[in-house]
Parts: C-alpha cells; structure tokens; sequence
C-alpha cells in the first residue's frame, strides 16, 4: 500500500517540477507561447489541458491492454480528438467570448505533445489510479507554467494581472511583450533562470 | 488577372507577414528541434510542404464536398487529423522508397510530422479564414509550407553560428534559441502592413 503512496506522490512532484511539461520537457510550446498574452485565456487553456489529458489517460488507461502496437498512436490521436471536440464544444457553449479568443488554439490541443507523450509513457503501461493522478499533476504543472509566463506578459504588457491594475500610474507598457516578440523571449529568459536555479543546487 | 493577383497576395501573405512560425507559434517543437544544421532544416522544411499543401488541400475538399453538406462539422476535428496522418503515412513511404539518405536523416522527425502543429493548425485556419475557393485553399496550404520553409532555414543558419558565440551557461540549448527567434520575429515584423 505505501509503495503506491510513494508512487503518487513522485508522479505529483514530477509534474509539477522535476518533469514540468514546459520547462523540463519543452513540450507543448504552442499554446504556451500563443495564449499567454494575458492570464485569463491562459488558466482557460490550461483548465481545457487538464481535462483532455485526464479524460484520454482514462481511456487510454482502461484500453491498454487492448492495444496493437502498431495502431496505439493512431488510438490515442483519435481519443484525444474526441475528448478535445467535447471542450471545444463546451466553451464555445458556456464561455464564447473566450473561446472566440482562444480560437484555433483550443483544437490545436489534439497536437499538443505533452498528452500523446504522457499517453505514451504513463497512461498505457499504469493502472487507472496513477494515470489519474498523473493527468491531473501534469496538466496542473502545465496550467502554473502557463500562468507564471501569462502574469510576466501581463504586468509588463497593460500593468494587470487578471484585468486588475497592480503597476502605480507612472508605468508606461511595454506593447511588445503582448506581441510575439514579447512571447519568446520571456519564455527564453524564463527557462534560463530556471536552468540558473537548478544547477546551483 | 484578377484572380491571378488576389492568389500572389495571398501566397506573399501567408509566407511573409501571417507566417505561421512567427506569428501564429504553429509548428514551435520541430522549428526549435530541426534546426541545427541547414540541410536538415531544409529537408524538414520540404517534407512540411508537400505534407501541408496535400492536407490542406484534401481537408478543403472533405469539409466543402462531405461534412458541411451532410451537417458533419461536429467530426471537423476527427476528420482533419485522418487525413493528416494518412498524408503522413504516404510522405514517408515516398522517401523511403526514393530517397533512403534523407530517410535516415530524418529519424524520428517524419512521423512526428503528425503532430507538427503547423499542418493542423493550417487546416483549422482555413476553415476559420472562411476561405471558399479551392485554388485560394491550395495556394495558402502551399504558402504555409514555404513560410515555414524560409523561417526554419533562416533559424539554421543563425544557430550554425550561434555556435561559435560564448553565450551564457545557463541560456545555452533551448533558451537562446528562443531569444533568438523572438529578435527573428521582430524583424518580420517589419512586413506587417505590407498588404492591407
């Protein structure tokens, strides 16, 4: 029993930092740098992650031993597509001013790497628990980067965080970083400091 | 003429001032992974193309001639990335079978090619654009695959020598890249309002 404690717990620490989908693994850098212009569509994008990745770990879980191996890619891409079509459809259902925002890039979820790659390595070789769990850490680890770089976007781009003014009168914003200029050279300098951080330990 | 000179703009545009590296953030992972050297990134450049300007094309057609009649778009999404992993498919059969060298090179980067964002992420533009012409859908596929093309050659070349340059240890690999293709970007730029 504590052996699957421990189990749980690595797969959550993993996650979140030491196999942080977009820091460490550098997966799923599309809508990273599309979408983090501001929080709000970012956190919309990474709750949309969350629930892909969880629904098709679920399913690619439950069928893993069904599975060919010539045909799992081509299962998982059409899981996954599936369970992005039901988001879509949901936020364009209950939020469409964002998911008129967020546009292509809520589709664009069915080639984001880092559920294939967790289908791949987690979801068809654990049990449902784990795959759960890791579903749930990876797209939480997903949704912090996301918004770590969304909030530096943000303040430097119109001074606000969630469209609540932090900056004092005087700031003067700096329009490119809510532009693509902005986009790749913050998550440039942002992996640089995390590589600072790391090594010095 | 006219139809003719409506196609040159799209095609200038796609290529040059929506270009879908750099402006769209379509197809980031081989664009950051490919291009170390030139003639890979050349060679992934040519195998995007012909994948993007068949799928893009064939993703047209399904969706004016089969879903939108039949009141199928809720499969849009399902539908798109078949297609695009049977171009795939063929794409790798045909080097394969012609072109082994390049094969070889390619390793892992060919299958992955599914997945490139750029091909999807094309096909929902094109649908999102409200493009209603074949030709037009044709020559922005093609375009995409080109302005893809030009911006993973030009990063190439930039790393080629980005390698001589005493960068800082902790920015070094996949964060300068990225600052580097954020100055790229901003040079691009320079395009915007070229056509109105």
């Amino acid at each position: 029993m504590s052996n699957t404690q421990y189990e749980i717990r690595d797969t959550i620490t993993g996650g979140l930092w030491k196999e942080n989908p977009v820091f460490r693994l550098l997966l799923g850098m599309c809508p990273t740098l599309a979408v983090t212009a501001a929080v709000k569509p970012a956190l919309t994008m990474g709750l949309c992650v969350v629930f892909v990745l969880v629904c098709s770990n679920i399913v690619v879980s439950l069928m893993r031993n069904l599975l060919k191996p010539h045909l799992r890619i081509l299962m998982f891409t059409l899981t996954i597509a599936t369970f992005v079509t039901i988001a879509d459809l949901l936020l364009k259902a209950f939020q469409p001013e964002m998911s008129a925002k967020l546009g292509p890039y809520i589709p664009l979820i069915i080639v984001n790497c880092i559920i294939i790659c967790r289908a791949e390595s987690c979801a068809s070789k654990n049990g449902l628990v784990i795959s759960i769990v890791d579903g749930l850490a990876m797209g939480a680890g997903f949704t912090v980067a996301l918004c770590i770089l969304a909030a530096i976007r943000e303040v430097l781009s119109t001074g606000t965080i969630m469209e609540i003014n932090v900056m004092p009168q005087s700031f003067i914003p700096w329009a490119a970083m809510s532009m693509p200029v902005g986009a790749f050279i913050t998550l440039g300098l942002v992996l640089g400091l995390i590589n600072k951080i790391s090594t010095k330990k | 003429m006219d139809t003719f000179t409506t196609l040159l703009m799209a095609f200038i545009s796609i290529v040059i001032i929506n270009n879908l590296v750099l402006t769209k953030f379509l197809g980031i992972c081989p664009y950051l992974g490919v291009s170390g050297r030139v003639d890979m990134a050349f060679g992934m450049g040519l195998a995007v193309t012909f994948v993007v300007t068949i799928s893009g094309t064939l993703t047209w057609l399904i969706d004016h001639l089969i879903l939108i009649p039949l009141d199928l778009e809720i499969t849009r999404y399902i539908c798109f990335i078949l297609v695009i992993a049977g171009a795939v498919q063929l794409v790798e059969m045909y080097i394969r079978k012609f072109f082994p060298a390049l094969y070889d090179s390619f390793g892992i980067f060919l299958p992955l090619i599914t997945t490139n964002c750029a091909i999807l992420g094309l096909c929902l533009f094109i649908n999102l654009w409200g493009i209603d012409n074949l030709p037009e859908a044709a020559v922005l596929s093609f375009g995409a695959g080109i302005g893809f093309t030009v911006a993973i050659c030009v990063m190439a070349g930039i790393r080629e020598n980005l390698n001589l340059a005493d960068v800082p240890k902790c920015l070094r690999g996949a964060p300068i890249t990225l600052i580097t293709a954020g100055l790229l970007t901003l040079a691009f730029m320079g395009f915007a309002g070229m056509i109105k």
